[in-house]
């Protein structure tokens, strides 16, 4: 079981607390009415999927409700940090 | 090849079972091939299989990084069905049924394929009416669906809780009797010794590193263990890993690869002679000819290509088969495992051209990939042949994550995701 610390609780708690939100730093496109259906389906369905280290958001559903990020590998599924929505990640590729 | 047959079996117990043959060769890589499909897996298999059979094409090698079979061929809950809501998907599953139906004869191998039925479950009205739309849609494709009451169910299995007392009811269930269970490694190996004696060449231990791309075109595949290997044209049926493959090719896929699950109790005495599955509660459960359990919920909620989960998911997934059949409370369980399953936005696979020219990918198969085995192996393979994408698999097309044509088959997928 994942041991996860929520950084706006500064606790550890356990993974049944929490929900995987998928990948994290997705940004909206700035101008909807003007993308291409490339842009758009880019946007919405494609992610980055690697194996490795992977920047995803959590929501602590039954803590505090707040939704963060991670940085963990999906290979060993260690959880190399925990940071607050807005920040940036300091681990992996795109750090 | 050697014919199996019971007469065969007499004459080979004469010398104790010394002389069988092997069931495939070990092959040295050729320099080039016509075809090469990654992926050794059930779908891989049975595109190699059907490209010799069907379109003669026997040029053919399937690279397979670890042994046939061994990912999620060999790590699935085996259940075979078609009564799917869409058109499109519905056609596709039925088409993998009706080949389902006579593959053990077509293979010359016992895939010991046992028609016993599926029932899904509903537990609230909103179920009922989900389940009354997908039957007749069913119906209307020439599948076989029926609705049953809590009666209907409570004959067919007679060991489920069906009291309104429960915590969530059953109020009824569809119907398959055509759907059932196959026996999977059975699959991959039938379909590997029918494949290698058409002379598929079989080449295990040997993983992809790179797709070789030249002028927008595939021209073949890097590999660890034996260098270049040339194609002209190449298949990926890879899994949870077509992520990693596409990367390769240098385009993305609408795909996130996570853990799923099962597990198996100790063997008992016949007990459940169906398949169960119930969405709202979430987990499935039959029983396998030695006996044990078959059990399968939803995968893991995070990305992972550990082809292990999380102690909750088993919990919950327990939990659920308590639920319906309080009487297995007290059954041991004897393994569990993982495995990583490629699962798509809209739930249903991706049978399609690439950016690249000559390069194909069968996956996206996500959590119900078994039962389409060699329906989606036939129709992959007559894409591969004609360069064309066959008319069942032409609604997979990666294309429909830009145009919005997506084929939601949520609903009738066996797990949440």
């Amino acid at each position: 079981m994942l041991h996860i610390y929520c950084p706006y609780c500064e606790e550890h708690r356990e993974e049944e607390e929490f929900h995987a939100k998928g990948e994290a730093h997705i940004a909206r496109p700035a101008d909807p009415d003007n993308t291409t259906d490339t842009e758009w389906g880019d946007y919405l369905y494609f992610r980055k999927n690697p194996r490795g280290l992977h920047h995803e958001m959590w929501v602590h559903a039954l803590g505090c409700r707040k939704f963060f990020n991670v940085t963990r590998h999906t290979v060993t599924y260690e959880i190399l940090e925990t940071y607050k929505m807005g920040e940036q990640p300091t681990q992996g590729a795109d750090a | 090849m050697q014919r199996y047959s019971g007469f065969g079996l007499v004459k080979h117990a004469l010398d104790h079972h010394e002389n069988w043959q092997r069931i495939w060769r070990n092959p040295k890589p050729k320099d080039h091939y016509d075809v090469i499909i990654v992926g050794g897996g059930g779908h891989g298999l049975a595109t190699a299989y059907y490209l010799a059979k069907e379109h003669g094409i026997t040029n053919v090698a399937v690279i397979e990084k670890g042994f046939l079979g061994g990912g999620n061929t060999g790590r699935n809950t085996t259940i075979v069905r078609s009564n799917y809501l869409w058109d499109e998907a519905a056609h596709l599953y039925e088409h993998a049924m009706k080949l389902w139906e006579g593959l053990s004869q077509d293979l010359n191998y016992n895939v010991m394929f046992s028609q016993r039925g599926v029932l899904n479950l509903g537990h609230n009205l909103q179920d009922m009416r989900d389940i009354q739309r997908r039957v007749n849609a069913n119906r209307l494709n020439g599948i076989d669906s029926e609705v049953l009451d809590t009666q209907g169910v409570q004959e067919i299995v007679p060991h489920m809780d069906c009291s309104p007392n429960t915590r969530y009811p059953v109020l009824g269930a569809s119907w398959q009797p055509r759907a059932g269970v196959a026996r999977h490694d059975a699959v991959a190996w039938g379909f590997a010794r029918a494949a290698d004696a058409m002379g598929v060449d079989l080449i295990q231990q040997t993983e992809v590193v790179d797709l070789i791309v030249e002028d927008g075109g595939i021209v073949g595949v890097e590999t660890k263990q034996h260098g270049t290997i040339k194609a002209g044209k190449v298949g990926c049926v890879v899994a949870g890993n077509s992520g990693v493959l596409a990367k390769m090719g240098g385009f993305r896929l609408p795909l996130e690869s996570h853990p799923l699950q099962a597990l198996v109790s100790e063997p008992i005495k016949p007990i459940l002679d169906t398949v169960v599955m119930s969405n709202a509660v979430h987990g499935y459960v039959s029983q396998s000819d030695k006996g044990d359990l078959v059990i399968g919920a939803g995968i893991d909620g995070y990305n992972g290509y550990g082809q292990r989960g999380s102690y909750p998911t088993i919990e919950h997934t327990l939990q659920a088969i308590v639920e319906l059949f309080p009487i297995f409370s007290r059954v041991r369980m004897n393994r569990q495992w993982g495995g990583i399953v490629d699962t798509c936005p809209d739930a249903c696979p991706i049978l399609s051209k690439t950016p690249v020219e000559n390069l194909f990918f069968n996956c996206g198969w996500g959590t119900g990939g078994f039962k389409a085995t060699p329906g989606s192996g036939h129709v992959f393979a007559a894409s591969l042949a004609k360069g064309e994408m066959h008319p069942l698999a032409a609604p997979f097309s990666i294309d429909r994550f830009h145009t919005g044509a997506l084929v939601d088959e949520h609903g009738a997928a066996g797990v949440a995701h």
